[in-house]
């Protein structure tokens, strides 16, 4: 039941659906930490047990310290940092050229996404003019790493729910994107193909007829998911009125993407405070009132079959730019081609001082912001006119949807319990960076 | 939302405009207080994020890539360029800085911005949008914030043991004690 896109520009700004429930669920005492009532704290019925570090359907190293009574869940909190890597610190030591490629480890499923923001702020600091034809390809890649970014979230959660055949249709069309990327940047994920400026390379020779058979398989293979999950029994019964939030507490709480939309609230940065040229291409923005995990897998659901007529349109575009630049004409910034080495002086003395030393970016603080497949992914740069990041950080979109936990789970079996967090899509190295 | 009516908000030092962002500075003791301000009466009603920096060493020699001398390019020094000029001093040594913004037409957003020195603490902001319990734990543990009135302020990231805050300026790199070594 998507919304038609002239109902949505017609409607109050944005749409927040009812209230699924009176009043707000989050926690009173700590908002992450869902405590044991005092009535039942004393009783010797409540078990405390350890749902991770180490249990596969945490999605990597997320621990949760669950009390049960009985089969209900009566206390929660969450514990994160098992892979705390210092990837800000990290940057603050590597040239602005070289830390492109830490963003991607921290997203490591949303890695284009990722390694987006990091380029655009960093662009938005040097006020430097990208080309047409990168701003569609970047597009394009970050589209398609959102159907694989949601297809990871869909495999993972169903199988985790009992759906076990799911995750290999689901990864069958995954290594198709992969394919697509190994294609463009040499290697399947992690591409540190967007260079400040543009992209490192030119669109190989081949790849929009690779992509355009995507395109056109991808359709049927969502039809294939539909038909196995959405009329499954099993499936409706773990996802329908599980986990719910409402709008009013998923803004409260900082959720954002398919975790807000799902609420009801009718938000896309996409849309709403567009960057590339998202304005420039029709798509819906998929809205379920409903809260559940069933509302979060529609609304994923909804968002590939989206992207995939947002790639369609970026090839349509893309096809008719052959020969256009694909990275700007800006030689303190952008490494100079590479044959004009052997020839121009000038070349090489650039090349040498962006290699080694790397280029400069005026000082200033920015904030970007795009829509990451998790939701508002952000990157906040400090510079201080040197070659290095003076700061970076990173609005993670799975760090605050790990937040919501302990409102999700409020009167929930622990069964659900593995629903709700699959649901929640939170990728642990996004988390804690 | 334009540079002008931020005047209004409460313990209001300065209001800025750059690379199309606007960034208030406000008092650090007036922080709650103008985050509510935010919310209710601007309609900021989405935190998206928290997150503080460390300046210490701002400008100085041998900082981050910073390899000239105040006045400028050190031509004496071979390899070096330096920075044509200073970066502008900053009040203090930290910033703790609040990205707001308003679900509605436009997606206006605006920072919120104090400073403080190190020991200083600032309110917590809990109270006002639940999910700065988190953002405030990271800066906490990362960069050490101290802030007042925080429900359960641990680390967050690191271990509970773990001896200071990585993200300063002045924690070491590369000195990590290792625990159990051939010595033992």
């Amino acid at each position: 039941m998507t919304v038609a896109p002239e109902k949505q520009t017609a409607a109050a700004w944005p749409v927040v659906a009812p209230p699924q429930y009176e009043g707000s669920r989050i926690p009173a005492r700590v908002p992450t930490i869902l405590d044991v009532p005092a009535g039942l704290r004393e009783t010797d019925d409540i078990m405390q047990i350890n749902f991770g570090p180490n249990h596969p359907s945490t999605h990597g190293v997320l621990r949760l310290i669950v009390d049960l009574d009985g089969e209900t869940v009566v206390g929660l909190s969450a514990v994160i940092g098992y892979l705390h890597t210092g990837f800000e610190k990290s940057m603050e030591s590597k040239t602005w050229w070289k830390a492109i490629t830490y963003p991607e480890r921290i997203d490591y499923v949303g890695y284009q996404n990722a390694e987006l923001v990091f380029v655009l702020a960093v662009e938005k600091l040097l006020a430097i003019e990208v080309p047409e034809k990168a701003t569609w390809m970047r597009m394009l890649l970050c589209e398609l790493n959102r159907i694989h970014s949601h297809l990871v979230y869909l495999g993972t959660s169903a199988l985790e729910l009992g759906a076990v055949s799911m995750f290999w249709y689901t990864f069958r069309e995954r290594d198709l994107i992969m394919d697509l990327s190994e294609m463009v940047a040499g290697t399947r994920m992690h591409t540190r193909y967007f260079q400040v400026g543009g992209l490192a390379e030119d669109i190989p020779p081949g790849f929009y007829p690779q992509a355009r058979k995507f395109v056109e398989w991808m359709p049927k293979a969502l039809d294939d998911y539909l038909g196995m999950l959405d009329r499954n029994m099993i499936w409706l019964e773990r996802t329908k009125g599980v986990g719910v939030l409402s709008a009013e507490d998923a803004i409260a709480l900082g959720q954002s993407g398919p975790n807000l939309r799902a609420s009801g609230v009718d938000w896309d940065i996409r849309r709403d405070d567009t960057y590339l040229a998202y304005d420039q291409v029709d798509f819906r923005v998929p809205v379920y009132p409903e809260g559940d995990v069933y509302a979060r897998y529609r609304v994923r659901m909804d968002e590939m079959a989206e992207s995939v007529r947002i790639i369609r349109q970026c090839l349509d575009r893309l096809e008719q730019m052959e020969g256009q630049p694909w990275i700007a004409d800006d030689r303190k910034v952008v490494l100079p081609p590479r044959e004009e080495l052997h020839t121009s002086m000038e070349s090489l003395i650039h090349h040498f001082k962006i290699v080694t030393e790397g280029y400069r970016v005026p000082e200033g603080e920015v904030y970007t912001a795009i829509e990451s497949p998790r939701g508002e992914s952000g990157c906040y740069v400090v510079s201080d006119g040197g070659p290095k990041p003076w700061r970076v950080h990173f609005r993670a979109p799975s760090f605050v949807a790990l937040e919501a936990t302990a409102t999700c789970m409020h009167d929930s079996l622990v069964a659900d319990l593995i629903a709700i967090v699959g649901s929640l899509d939170a990728v642990m190295g996004d988390t804690d960076r | 939302m334009s540079s002008t009516g931020w005047e209004r908000i409460p313990g209001f030092v300065s209001v800025k405009e750059a690379h199309g962002e606007t960034t208030v500075t406000v008092e650090p003791a007036a922080i709650r207080d103008a985050c509510a301000f935010a919310r209710d009466a601007l309609g900021f009603n989405f935190l998206v994020d928290v997150v503080a920096a460390d300046y210490l060493g701002w400008g100085a020699k041998g900082v981050s890539g910073y390899i000239g001398s105040p006045a400028g390019r050190d031509l004496n020094t071979p390899m070096t360029q330096g920075l044509q000029s200073l970066p502008e001093t900053k009040p203090k040594r930290f910033s703790v800085s609040y990205h707001l913004l308003a679900l509605r037409k436009g997606a206006p957003r605006a920072r919120l911005q104090c400073w403080i020195d190190d020991g200083e603490s600032v309110p917590s902001v809990v109270s006002v949008w639940p999910t700065a319990d988190w953002h405030e734990r990271e800066q906490f543990d990362l960069m050490g914030i101290r802030f007042d009135g925080h429900p359960n302020l641990s680390r967050l990231l690191l271990e509970d043991d773990w001896e200071g805050h990585p993200l300063r300026k002045d924690y070491p790199i590369g000195g990590e004690p290792v625990r159990f070594s051939d010595a033992e």
